[in-house]
């Protein structure tokens, strides 16, 4: 008590509240908060929302009476900052909780990563929800699908994204075309994904039998329109930070432009432009509105991308949640619905780790001769 | 010996065509063919891909209004419903609207209070990987949101929404009755507000790291108090960008699909944000497409040619918005 005493009239830290008083007021505030909530029935959401009413203003009014208005106003805004930040941590944790806890059990279901869901009916999910048999049914066509899908989408853009930076960069010379394509594609980077997807399904729609317009490539295409903006944005901050004395001295030497290009411009930037690449990949990886109008939905495994509907993960797991496949025993389709989701959430978080690895990796020696 | 001799014209034969020896000496003259070919080749190939984007941007125009104007010109008799297609998408429109304007009032202060913590409140050693804490909500897909919103969230707010309509319901929008599910629009504004945190989030912060650091000395050294230097140094810098980024985000919860499409039990507009009802154009079209067939076909591309344009037309806004107050933010 003394100790306290003696080092709030210490001249240096008269005026200003001691560095526990956030703490003690928190306490306070939960204190009395229970109190309340004992008086009209407890619960957790309620408790911490009233603890909160309550810490705001009292520290306000501590600070405020002890340090000053300035000072009072100070730590009322830190507050609210601070508390921004644990606010948008609550659905990150509850989010990655959820899909722990109700995808692990999906995922660790024998054959859930092997087998397709031909031989899932709605029979076998009755006789699991019952506890007679076994969840039948798995990802496996739609991991597959996913896949060839998305490769489809990144042989497509990469290419034309790659070529129009390389043009914005290095050919232009700022006229007309290179700010006509500047702007379309930040106009492309807003486009709503399911009108993506219903241009893909127009395009193919009109250029192919409607009847077979309905294909992996239809959603290839879709998610084209998507994945071009990205890249050539991500694509073009890299070409651009390539010092132009590296050009110059290239062009010094003789050699050609395309060959400068190649060799001197591309390998300087490919670290960025890999990551930019993959980051790309997973954000369409995950693209579920544009699939579901251009490659329908399907049961089975599909490798031919030409042929048929064909299935992805985000797909399979709108379907599962939107259209059980036993209308009375949900049970087996929401845990498949779970596993699937936990296996795209982890391949998307592969990608991003997977981006800043290449990152890293193809990154020019900083040592140079 | 036959097989250098194989490599040697192989070689001779490529130096001949198109691609000179990788390791070609410097004094290659500078009239080559060859290099001439490839020059022309290659720039020719980086103007098409530019061009291919733009045909490819008309086209996705072209194709949604051919397809679209059927719909948009049919009678209510053709269309099979009271009402002609404007009386159809009005209703979207407006729950679009509401969800995204909801989903913008609640990310704008959070996501600018978050992206002043990491830039400013935390410590230093923390905050960069507190940013990438934040980026991991971007990397979430969609789908994941909208399973999480139906199932787990919407399941969570029930209680709220009791609370809500018993003691608030006389504004029209807590109406009279509320959802027991948790399906409703307020339910899928909340979950589209978590999705477009991360993204005012990451733009925020960048402009706020960029704040000069010389303003805001000199705001610190006039014993202005962190807020205060923050209100008269950081936020003047970033106004427009924080006005873009909350642009940007609009238009992303506009365009939203699967999380809408999933959490919510869509039905016709209604006033009241806790109970069923009320839909928006993505979910329309998500939900109805696949069974969707000649005039109701072309109707749902319509209607995804009005979401095209309300997403382009505030796209553009952020960009001049960014573009007028240029000259004033001190950024240059």
């Amino acid at each position: 008590m003394s100790a306290v005493a003696t080092l709030q009239k210490s001249s240096l830290t008269a005026g200003r509240l001691p560095r526990w008083t956030p703490w003690a007021v928190g306490a306070g505030a939960l204190a009395v908060s229970a109190g309340i909530m004992s008086l009209i029935g407890f619960n957790l959401p309620g408790w911490i929302v009233i603890a909160w009413l309550l810490f705001v203003p009292s520290m306000f009014v501590a600070a405020r009476t002890v340090e000053g208005h300035q000072a009072g106003v100070d730590r009322f805004w830190t507050v609210l900052v601070c508390s921004a930040f644990v606010l948008a941590l609550l659905p990150l944790v509850s989010v990655i909780v959820t899909l722990l806890v109700n995808g692990l059990p999906g995922l660790l279901d024998p054959g859930f990563l092997a087998s397709t869901m031909q031989y899932a009916t709605s029979q076998t999910d009755q006789a699991a929800a019952a506890g007679e048999g076994p969840v039948y049914g798995g990802i496996l066509h739609a991991l597959v699908g996913s896949v060839l899908v998305t490769l489809a989408a990144t042989v497509i853009s990469v290419p034309i994204g790659l070529f129009t930076s390389i043009y914005l960069v290095e050919y232009s010379q700022d006229g007309w075309l290179s700010r006509a394509i500047t702007f379309f594609v930040d106009v492309m980077t807003g486009i709503p994904s399911i009108v993506a997807g219903l241009f893909g399904a127009a395009l193919l729609f009109s250029l192919v039998d409607p009847q077979d317009s309905l294909m992996g490539f239809t959603a290839a295409v879709a998610l084209s329109v998507l994945m071009i903006p990205v890249v050539v944005r991500s694509t073009v901050e890299m070409l651009r930070v390539v010092p132009n004395e590296l050009r110059e001295a290239s062009y010094a030497l003789g050699v050609r432009k395309w060959r400068t290009i190649v060799q001197v411009v591309i390998p300087t930037a490919i670290s960025g432009i890999a990551s930019g690449v993959t980051l790309a990949i997973a954000r369409v990886i995950g693209e579920t509105a544009p699939i579901l109008v251009t490659a329908g939905v399907a049961v089975r495994l599909n490798t031919n991308l030409f042929n048929d509907w064909m299935m992805t993960l985000p797909v399979f797991i709108f379907r599962q949640l939107q259209n059980p496949t036993s209308p009375t025993a949900v049970g087996p389709s929401i845990e498949r619905a779970w596993g699937a989701a936990l296996v795209l959430v982890l391949l998307v978080m592969a990608l991003n780790l997977a981006a800043r690895l290449i990152a890293r990796a193809f990154a020019p020696k900083q040592t140079g001769r | 010996m036959s097989q250098t001799e194989t490599r040697g014209s192989a070689v001779a034969q490529t130096t001949d065509t198109e691609q000179p020896p990788v390791d070609a000496p410097a004094g290659v003259p500078l009239d080559n063919r060859s290099g001439r070919f490839g020059d022309r080749l290659f720039s020719g190939i980086s103007l098409a891909a530019g061009i291919v984007i733009l045909v490819v941007l008309a086209g996705v125009a072209a194709f949604l209004i051919r397809d679209a104007i059927p719909a948009v010109v049919a009678s209510p008799e053709e269309l099979d419903r009271d009402t002609s297609f404007w009386g159809y998408v009005g209703p979207l429109v407006a729950g679009s609207v509401v969800a995204s304007l909801i989903a913008i009032l609640v990310a704008t202060p959070v996501g600018v209070g978050i992206a002043l913590f990491i830039s400013h409140y935390a410590p230093k050693r923390l905050a960069q990987p507190l940013g990438y804490v934040i980026d991991l909500l971007a990397a979430i897909p969609s789908v994941v949101y909208g399973a999480w919103g139906a199932l787990v969230f919407g399941a969570a707010l029930v209680p709220g929404y009791a609370w809500l309509s018993e003691h608030l319901s006389f504004i029209p929008i807590f109406g009279p009755t509320h959802s027991t599910t948790g399906r409703t629009l307020l339910t899928a504004a909340l979950v589209l507000a978590v999705m477009v945190l991360p993204i005012i989030t990451s733009l925020c912060r960048e402009l706020f790291l960029q704040t000069p650091k010389l303003h805001e000395e000199a705001a610190l050294a006039l014993g202005a108090t962190r807020w205060e230097m923050i209100k008269a140094a950081v936020f003047p810098f970033a106004r427009a960008g924080i006005v873009s980024a909350v642009m940007l985000g609009l238009g992303r919860a506009l365009g939203e699909t699967m999380a809408v499409a999933l959490v919510l039990s869509p039905g016709p507009l209604t006033a009241s944000l806790i109970s069923t009802g009320n839909s928006t154009i993505p979910a329309e079209i998500a939900l109805g497409f696949s069974e969707a067939f000649g005039i109701r076909r072309s109707e749902l591309i319509a209607a995804g040619l009005v979401l095209f344009v309300i997403t382009l037309v505030v796209n553009v806004l952020a960009r001049l918005v960014v573009a007028r107050y240029k000259d004033f933010s001190g950024a240059n």
